[in-house]
C-alpha cells in the first residue's frame, strides 16, 4: 500500500511539474509575445514634415505629421529640437509635450489655400523666444516622439531652416477684396462723371446751412470739434474735410468760427483748410489765425475747457465731427443746455446713442464720410458713395449666402461650404 | 511753388499710402522695421507739433488777458497752472517719486490732476440721467420703443432689477446680443467701407481738401 501510495505520489508530482512547466512556458511565450507586439505597435509618428512656418516674419518652424493609431488621451507627443547635423535623438532637447489627441491642423487659424496637411493631421508650430532659440537662416534638427507608458518611439530626424516670408498668403482674400473694392470705387467715380447719381437726403447735412444762418442772425459764434483722434484716423480726416465746407459758408456769412483742438498736427492741418476756405469764399481778410487753437491732449481737461467755452461764449451752433469717447455726452449735454443747434457726425458706434439723444442731427457712421460728397455735390465724390453702396450690397449677399452655406455644412457635414466661407473669413 | 504746395504732398501721400497699405500684407521683419521707424518718426513730429500747440495755447490766452476778455481770469489760472507744473516738473526731474517719497510733481499729479479728472468723469452720471430723462419721454412711437427697451435693459443689468423681474436679465441680454449687436455690425460695415473708400480717395489724390483747397 505504501509502495502504491508512493508511486501515485511520484506520478502526481510529475503531473504537477509538467503542468507547472507548461504554465511557465505558456506565460513566458505570452509575456514575450505581448512585449514584442507592444513594441511593434508603438511605431514612430509617420509622414513627418518639418517646414519653415509659412506667412510669418521668420524665427519659426512647423512640424506636421500623420495621425497615429495610438492617438488618444493615454499617449503623448514630444517635440524634439537640436542643432543641425544631429543624428542621435538622445542629443535633442524636448521643447514641448502634449496629449496625442491635441494639436491638429484643423485647429490652426489658416485658410484652405494655405493649409499644408489634412485637417486630421497633427501640426505644431515652434516660435523662437526666451526658452527656444530659433534664428533665421540657421538649420535645426527636429523630430516628434510618441510616448505611451514607459515606451517611446522617435520619428525621423529632419533638418529645417526658419526664414522670413515676403507675403502673408492668409491675407490673399483680403487683398483681392480690397483691390476689387478699389476698382469698383474708381469705376463708379468714372460712371458718376458721365451720369447723374441720385443722392438721398441727409437731414444732418441739410441743417448745416440752417445752423450757420442761425448763428449769423444771433451774432454768435460757431463751435466745431474734430474729435479725439489724430490725422491718421479717417474720421478725423473726414471731420477736417467737412470743416473746409463749413468754414467756406461761415466765411460767406461772416460769422465767427472757433475750432478747439486736442492734437497739434490736426490743428495745423485745420488752420490751412480754414485759411483756404476763407480764400475761396473771397473773404481772406476775415480769416483769423487763432480760430483754430490747441487746448490739451488730455481727455477731460479738454472737455472741461470746451464746456467752459460753450457756457461763456454761448455758440449758436455746435458741430461734433470725428471720433469721441466718454467726453461725448459731457460736451453735447452742455451744448444742449445752452440752446445751441447741435450737429454730430461720428463713426464711434459706442457713442452714437449719446449723440442721438442730445444732438438735433446726427450723422451715423458712414454718413460722416459721405458728408464731403453731399456738401460738395461733386460727381467725383458722389461716385464713391455709389461704390460704397455696391460694396454693402455685396457684403449683404455674402452674409446671406454664407449663412445658408454654413447651415448646409453643419446639417450635411459637407466640406464644400467651407471653401466658400474661408474666402470671407478673417477679413480684418 | 504749386509743385511744393500741391503736387509734392500728393505724391508723398500716394507713395506712403501705398507703401503702408502694402506693409499690412508683408510679414517680413524689414516691413515691421519700416512700420516701427515710421511710428517713431510720427512720435518725433508729434513732439515738435506739441511746441506748436503749446505756443498756440499761450498766444490765445495771452491775447485774452491783454484784451481783458470775458473770463480772462481763467487764462491767468491756466498760465499759473501750466508754468507751476513745468516748474515743479523740472525741479523733480520729471519723476513722480524719488526713493518712495512723492515729489512736488507727483503731488500735483496725484492730488490735483487725478481728482479733477475724476470729477469731470463723475459728472457724466448726472449728464446721463438728464439726457435719459429728455430722450425717454414717450413723445412718439419710436421714443416709446426706446423707453421700453431702456427700462428692460436697465432692469436686467442691476441685481435688484433682475430680482424683481427675473426675466429681465435674459431679455436684456437678448436685446444687447441680437438687436443691438446686429445694428452695431451694420453700422460698422458701413463705417469700414466709408473709411476704405476715403483712404482710396486720399491715396490717389481724388480727395485733396485736407491739404487746404479743392480741385486745382
Amino acid at each position: 500500500m505504501a509502495v502504491k501510495r508512493g508511486t501515485s505520489y511520484i506520478k502526481r508530482a510529475r503531473i504537477v511539474k509538467a503542468l507547472w512547466s507548461l504554465f511557465l512556458s505558456t506565460f513566458t511565450c505570452v509575456w514575450f509575445g505581448s512585449l514584442a507586439f507592444a513594441q511593434a505597435s508603438l511605431t514612430p509618428p509617420a509622414d513627418l514634415q518639418v517646414i519653415d512656418t509659412p506667412n510669418d516674419g521668420g524665427e519659426s518652424l512647423t512640424l506636421i505629421w500623420a495621425p497615429h493609431a495610438l492617438d488618444g488621451p493615454e499617449a503623448r507627443y514630444q517635440i524634439l529640437l537640436g542643432d543641425a547635423g544631429a543624428t542621435d535623438p538622445a542629443s535633442l532637447k524636448t521643447i514641448a509635450e502634449f496629449l496625442a489627441n491635441t494639436r491638429f491642423v484643423k485647429e490652426v487659424k489658416a485658410s484652405w489655400w494655405t493649409r499644408r496637411g489634412e485637417k486630421t493631421w497633427h501640426q505644431y508650430v515652434i516660435r523662437g523666444g526666451k526658452d527656444i532659440e530659433l534664428s533665421n537662416g540657421t538649420a535645426y534638427t527636429l523630430t516628434v516622439a510618441i510616448l505611451k507608458g514607459d515606451e517611446r518611439a522617435v520619428g525621423q530626424l529632419i533638418q529645417a531652416t526658419p526664414a522670413p516670408n515676403w507675403f502673408n498668403w492668409n491675407q490673399l482674400n483680403n487683398l483681392i477684396l480690397v483691390l476689387s473694392f478699389g476698382g469698383l470705387v474708381f469705376y463708379t467715380i468714372s460712371h458718376a462723371k458721365r451720369n447723374e447719381i441720385f443722392l438721398r437726403r441727409i437731414p444732418g447735412l441739410d441743417a448745416v446751412d440752417e445752423a450757420i444762418g442761425r448763428a449769423t442772425e444771433l451774432g454768435k459764434p460757431i463751435l466745431y470739434l474734430t474729435g479725439a483722434h489724430d490725422m491718421g484716423d479717417p474720421s478725423t480726416i473726414a471731420a477736417a474735410v467737412i470743416l473746409g465746407r463749413v468754414a467756406k459758408r461761415v466765411a460767406a456769412y461772416e460769422t465767427e468760427l472757433m475750432v478747439p483742438h486736442r492734437e497739434p498736427i490736426t490743428m495745423a492741418v485745420c488752420q490751412e483748410i480754414t485759411k483756404q476756405a476763407y480764400l475761396e469764399a473771397g473773404k481772406p481778410d476775415l480769416f483769423k489765425e487763432d480760430s483754430n487753437f490747441f487746448i490739451t491732449s488730455d481727455q477731460f481737461s479738454y472737455t472741461a475747457a470746451v464746456d467752459g467755452i460753450m457756457l461763456r461764449k454761448q455758440p449758436a451752433a455746435n458741430f461734433f465731427m470725428g471720433a469721441y469717447f466718454a467726453e461725448s455726452l459731457l460736451l453735447t449735454e452742455t451744448g444742449a443746455s445752452t440752446g445751441a443747434i447741435q450737429i454730430a457726425g461720428t463713426d464711434s458706434d459706442h457713442q452714437l446713442p449719446f449723440f442721438v439723444t442730445t444732438c438735433d442731427y446726427t450723422l451715423i457712421g458712414e454718413e460722416l464720410y459721405a458728408a464731403s460728397a453731399y456738401l460738395s455735390k461733386e460727381p467725383i465724390q458722389i461716385g464713391t458713395l455709389r461704390g460704397q453702396d455696391i460694396g454693402k450690397a455685396v457684403i449683404l449677399s455674402v452674409i446671406l449666402i454664407g449663412t445658408v452655406s454654413a447651415t448646409i455644412g453643419v446639417v450635411t457635414g459637407a466640406q464644400w461650404p467651407y471653401l466658400f466661407l474661408d474666402l470671407f473669413k478673417d477679413l480684418k | 511753388m504749386i509743385f511744393l504746395r500741391r503736387q509734392l504732398p500728393l505724391l508723398i501721400t500716394m507713395i506712403t499710402g501705398l507703401l503702408f497699405a502694402g506693409q499690412y500684407y508683408v510679414p517680413h521683419p524689414a516691413s515691421e522695421q519700416l512700420l516701427t521707424s515710421a511710428t517713431k518718426w510720427l512720435q518725433i513730429i508729434g513732439g515738435f507739433a506739441l511746441v506748436l500747440g503749446v505756443t498756440s495755447l499761450f498766444h490765445q490766452h495771452a491775447a485774452k488777458i491783454r484784451r481783458k476778455e470775458a473770463g480772462w481770469g481763467y487764462s491767468l489760472v491756466l498760465y499759473a497752472g501750466m508754468l507751476g507744473t513745468i516748474g515743479v516738473g523740472l525741479w523733480a526731474n520729471g519723476k513722480e517719486s524719488v526713493d518712495g517719497a512723492m515729489t512736488a510733481f507727483g503731488w500735483v499729479y496725484s492730488f490735483m490732476m487725478v481728482p479733477l479728472q475724476g470729477t469731470m468723469f463723475a459728472i457724466l452720471a448726472f449728464f446721463i440721467a438728464s439726457a435719459a430723462y429728455r430722450s425717454f419721454r414717450a413723445r412718439s412711437r419710436e421714443a416709446a420703443v426706446l423707453l421700453i427697451a431702456a427700462v428692460i435693459v436697465m432692469m436686467g443689468r442691476v441685481p435688484l432689477g433682475e430680482y424683481l423681474i427675473p426675466l429681465s436679465g435674459d431679455v436684456s441680454q437678448w436685446i444687447l446680443n441680437v438687436l443691438n449687436a446686429s445694428v452695431r455690425r451694420a453700422i460698422l460695415i458701413g463705417v469700414s467701407l466709408g473709411a476704405v473708400a476715403l483712404s482710396f480717395k486720399i491715396i490717389f489724390g481724388v480727395e485733396r481738401s485736407y491739404l487746404g483747397g479743392s480741385k486745382e
